[in-house]
């Protein structure tokens, strides 16, 4: 028996934390972004369960503001694996119009995503949750545990987390708290692209270069993707070949320019260039410990 | 990124993916002392491998010079500092994991601190590891801490260390320093049991023998740290050992589909393997090897399968399918090396929820025989156990469980212990061997049953079980209580928390480990009275919600009533009749309830008495006419 590849000791390591998840909660779900991270953990998902189906929804907490592409990408895919998707828009944000152009995208992302997210889950009465993120994304991110203990205000406090050892994962909580999982949280990056590339997992086509309308601001290239956009005056849009490293809200995800037009190319393009995955998120761009304040407030 | 393969990158991506697709990928734990270089070795392993992002390095030059300890130099351990709060103490205070590659293995790393009181993440960090990285400095040389960590990374089953000397710079890369530390570290490694050792002379900070040879250490002709990281070999947990799948979940799409999923933790299958389900003993023989990919003709170790049997058998999660002419060990009583993890200290006697492989049971530490000491390894006296301490304990749980000592297997004997009210992992424990105690009695059937019994007294046995602070006026209104039942003809008992440390408690006193002895005992006897038929008023202060759920664990659902007998501390002291109060407030009585000593409320009792609001007449009566609903006492 050779021994296992790293792909396939991750691929092994979490479907043991996707069964173990589902056989320790009442009601679980799974929180869907649509991201290629989303596509690797549904993909994982229906290898854990295979041949029953995951036995638990997606949830896309939508903020409105996503990339058309992606809205397209979500219905086709969750068609195409006949899963069951919630999706949640905050009906306070629905009402007012939040928008990351009024009201900035700090407030836009808390309120669209943050409290949206939490109304969710409160909605539904989910006790737990998968989630996408990964220990490598971000120095605060290294010591998150793979069950993640949320207060019933879906705070998370460091000195609730429980220690992990072996493969015991202790998903035990007071009704009212809920835990968060992350199945990939040992996959790094390149894991995560390798992976995609060997196993052919549907990603949307923006991770691709393809010709788009782009417009700069502060440095950051913004793709005009609908005409809620507003330009500044004298502002044109023009066709740039580029590609996105991450998915989010159209207007606050930058674009980078790029031809890579392939699984490969764009693996080659990561490996040969230096700037880290997040970086593309106008949110992470404030003070250093912005993302560990965030994870207390339940942005994850 | 310029990654070591960059010209494979930029010429052939097809054979660069073909290539890393198909590495290994090995865990490791660093252990050092605060000042050992330890952050500094990790980053400087993430930043050889070329996995430092330039925005990472912008932030790690500008942290550098902020708060770094290199003089504005690159400061490499301010790569892997994490939370904001530590970086600001300086000190790392939980296990981090780091993630680097190179083009033969991927490696998590789990970073733990060393401090003196982080036994817990040591032991977290090495649990998962295949090997430990130990660090020394080159000038102080074996300290109490490298003993401490090489105990842990030992005890949790490492059989690989490497000994990292660090600093050697700053003894002038000495062949003699390097060799004196070599010779104490394997003498001392020989005595606890460590057989692999690889020592490699570095400098964390300067680069030497981490990812490429030094100029500066010619007597060394060893591997460099990295490349000793890639090439070891790790793979002795794998095919020799008998066959383990613990059933994590039974998969059924459909009537025609009955599959039992689970990750194999030992050996391997094949399709026809004759396998034995423990621990109901039933065999039957492996039909298939379930995967979303295809059928497999043979599993092994670390893959998470599903299996179908040939035979319509009985299997439910907590169940191990083990190779059927090797099966693991049923008992429900051990011997086993406890690590304590919670805030609250450990406390024999007390419910715990075990968990072990895919299993949680019901779990008491029966008896904690003595502490080990990691500095000296010496033996300790252990009334309890309080966090980060390790003693060898006597547990036992509240059915059978199948199981393999941890020295054979690490996911067949190691285990969690979860507190039942926070639920928070208070414990991690490696199971050693079964005491044979449980083998030998047998519990002893009789004609007539507690059903039977019952019926003949025409009533429904119950505990009524009267919590509450001393002076709140349980043993009155109990006793109230069961002169009222007598007199409608119900056959009662009253057991007394006071009458009974007359006696059978006599040897039991009051602090927080004998308190749980107490209310141990009251409750088997009061389920001893129940199984005789009896109605059973028993009052105990009964401070701990712990010990009444153990009380209540007893019981079948619905045959223990819990009545809360309220009164603030204040009345309660004020009525003193005992005048306990007073001498606890003198300092004469310790360990008294609502002094010095908590009372944890019942969350939701079955009856909640406001006592101070009515007479103890009032208060007994409600009691009764609760006891007298149709479905309580009568049928």
């Amino acid at each position: 028996m050779p021994r296992l590849t790293h792909l396939q000791q991750l691929e092994a390591d979490s479907i043991q934390i996707f069964r173990e998840a589902v056989s320790e909660s009442e009601h679980p779900v799974m929180l869907y972004s649509v991201g290629k991270d989303s596509s690797v953990m549904v993909h994982l998902a229906q290898k854990a369960f295979y041949p029953s189906r995951p036995p638990f929804p997606l949830l896309h907490v939508d903020t409105t503001w996503k990339f058309r592409a992606m809205y397209e990408f979500r219905d086709e895919f969750v068609g195409r694996h006949h899963l069951e998707l919630l999706i949640h828009r905050n009906p306070d944000c629905v009402e007012q119009g939040v928008n990351p152009f009024d009201h900035g995208s700090a407030m836009h992302t808390d309120l669209w995503k943050t409290e949206g997210l939490k109304q969710a889950l409160d909605l539904h009465g989910f006790d737990l949750a998968f989630g996408g993120a990964r220990r490598d994304e971000e120095k605060s991110r290294a010591k998150e545990r793979v069950f993640s203990i949320r207060s019933a205000q879906h705070r998370w406090d460091p000195k609730q987390q429980r220690p992990e050892l072996w493969h015991l994962y202790n998903a035990r909580v007071r009704p009212g708290e809920s835990v968060r999982v992350f199945p990939l949280s040992n996959w790094t990056e390149l894991d995560v692209w390798q992976y995609i590339h060997l196993e052919e997992i549907p990603i949307v086509p923006l991770y691709f270069a393809a010709e788009r309308p782009v417009v700069e601001r502060d440095g950051t290239l913004i793709m005009v993707d609908d005409d809620r956009m507003p330009l500044a005056e004298g502002e044109q849009p023009e066709l740039r070949s580029v590609r996105f490293r991450t998915l989010g809200c159209y207007p606050l995800t930058g674009a980078v320019e790029s031809s890579a037009s392939t699984l490969e190319e764009i693996i080659q393009e990561m490996l040969l260039t230096a700037s880290s995955e997040r970086q593309g998120r106008v949110i992470d761009h404030d003070s250093s410990g912005s993302m560990e304040k965030k994870k207390q407030e339940g942005y994850f | 990124m310029a990654h070591a393969t960059d010209d494979l990158v930029a010429d052939d991506i097809g054979e660069y993916l073909r290539r890393h697709e198909h590495k290994s990928m090995l865990r490791f734990i660093t252990c050092g002392s605060v000042d050992d270089g330890k952050s500094t070795l990790i980053g400087r392993l993430l930043y050889d491998s070329k996995l430092v992002f330039e925005d990472h390095l912008a932030a790690l030059e500008a942290d550098s010079r902020r708060i770094g300890t290199q003089g504005g130099g690159l400061d490499f351990a301010l790569l892997v500092d994490g939370l904001a709060a530590e970086r600001e103490q300086g000190i790392t205070i939980d296990v981090a994991y780091r993630f680097f590659t190179t083009d033969r293995r991927k490696f998590i790393v789990a970073d733990t601190p060393g401090h003196e009181q982080y036994t817990r993440n040591m032991v977290t960090g090495a649990s998962t590891a295949d090997l430990a990285v130990i660090l020394v400095d080159a000038r102080t040389g074996v300290v109490t801490q490298t003993r401490r960590h090489s105990y842990l990374v030992s005890l949790l089953g490492i059989r690989h260390i490497v000994v990292a000397v660090n600093k050697l710079d700053l003894v002038g890369y000495s062949q003699e320093a390097f060799d004196a530390i070599e010779a104490d570290y394997r003498s001392f490694a020989g005595q606890i049991g460590i057989e692999d050792v690889t020592c490699i002379p570095i400098s964390a900070l300067l680069g030497d023998n981490v990812t490429s040879r030094s100029a500066n250490t010619p007597f060394y002709d060893g591997p460099t740290l990295v490349q000793h990281l890639e090439e070891v070999e790790v793979g002795d947990d794998g095919p020799g050992k008998p066959f383990r799948l613990p059933v994590q979940w039974v998969n059924r799409p459909n009537l025609d589909f009955r599959g039992f999923s689970g990750q194999i933790v030992g050996g391997t299958v094949r399709p026809g393997d004759r396998v034995r389900i423990v621990p109901s003993g039933t065999e039957s023989t492996v039909a298939r090897i379930v995967t979303a990919d295809g059928d497999l003709a043979e599993a092994a170790s670390g893959q998470s399968v599903t299996l179908t049997l040939a035979d319509e058998v009985d299997v439910s999660r907590g169940d191990v399918i083990a190779e059927a002419a090797d099966p693991p060990s049923l008992a429900d009583q051990f011997e086993c090396h406890l690590i304590w993890m919670g805030e609250e200290h450990l406390l024999p006697g007390r419910p715990y929820l075990l968990k072990i492989g895919t299993r949680t049971v019901g779990a008491t530490v029966t008896h904690a025989k003595y502490k080990i000491n990691v500095n000296t390894l010496e033996h300790e006296p252990a009334p309890t156990l309080e966090l980060n301490e390790i003693a060898v304990c006597n547990i036992s749980t509240d059915r059978p469980i199948p199981f393999d000592p941890y020295s054979d297997n690490r996911d067949m004997g190691g285990f969690i212990l979860v507190d039942r009210y926070t639920n928070a992992t208070v414990g991690a424990g490696l199971l050693t061997f079964e005491l044979r105690r449980s083998q030998n009695v047998h519990w002893q059937a009789t004609l007539v049953d507690r059903d039977t019994r019952a019926r003949s007294l025409g009533q429904r046995p119950k505990v009524v079980w009267f919590t509450g602070l001393s002076g709140a006026g349980k043993s009155t209104i109990a006793s109230l209580v069961e002169r009222r039942l007598h007199d409608l003809g119900f056959h009662t008992y009253l057991l007394d928390g006071d009458n009974l440390r007359h006696g059978l408690n006599r040897d039991v006193g009051f602090t927080d480990a004998d308190r749980v002895e107490n209310i141990r005992r009251a409750a088997e006897v009061g389920r001893v009275l129940v199984d005789a038929g009896l109605v059973v008023l028993a009052s105990f202060i009964s401070p701990f919600r712990a010990e009444r759920q153990m009380a209540r664990d007893l019981f079948d659902d619905g045959q223990f009533i819990e009545v809360h007998i309220d009164v603030p501390l204040a009345v309660a002291e004020q009525r003193d009749r005992k005048g306990l109060y007073a001498k606890a407030r003198r300092g004469e009585l310790v360990n008294f309830t609502g002094i010095d000593s908590p009372y944890e409320p019942p969350g939701s009792p079955d009856l909640h008495i406001d006592a101070a609001a009515s007479t103890v007449e009032e208060n007994a009566e409600r009691i009764v006419d609760y006891l007298l609903e149709p479905g309580v006492l009568r049928g």
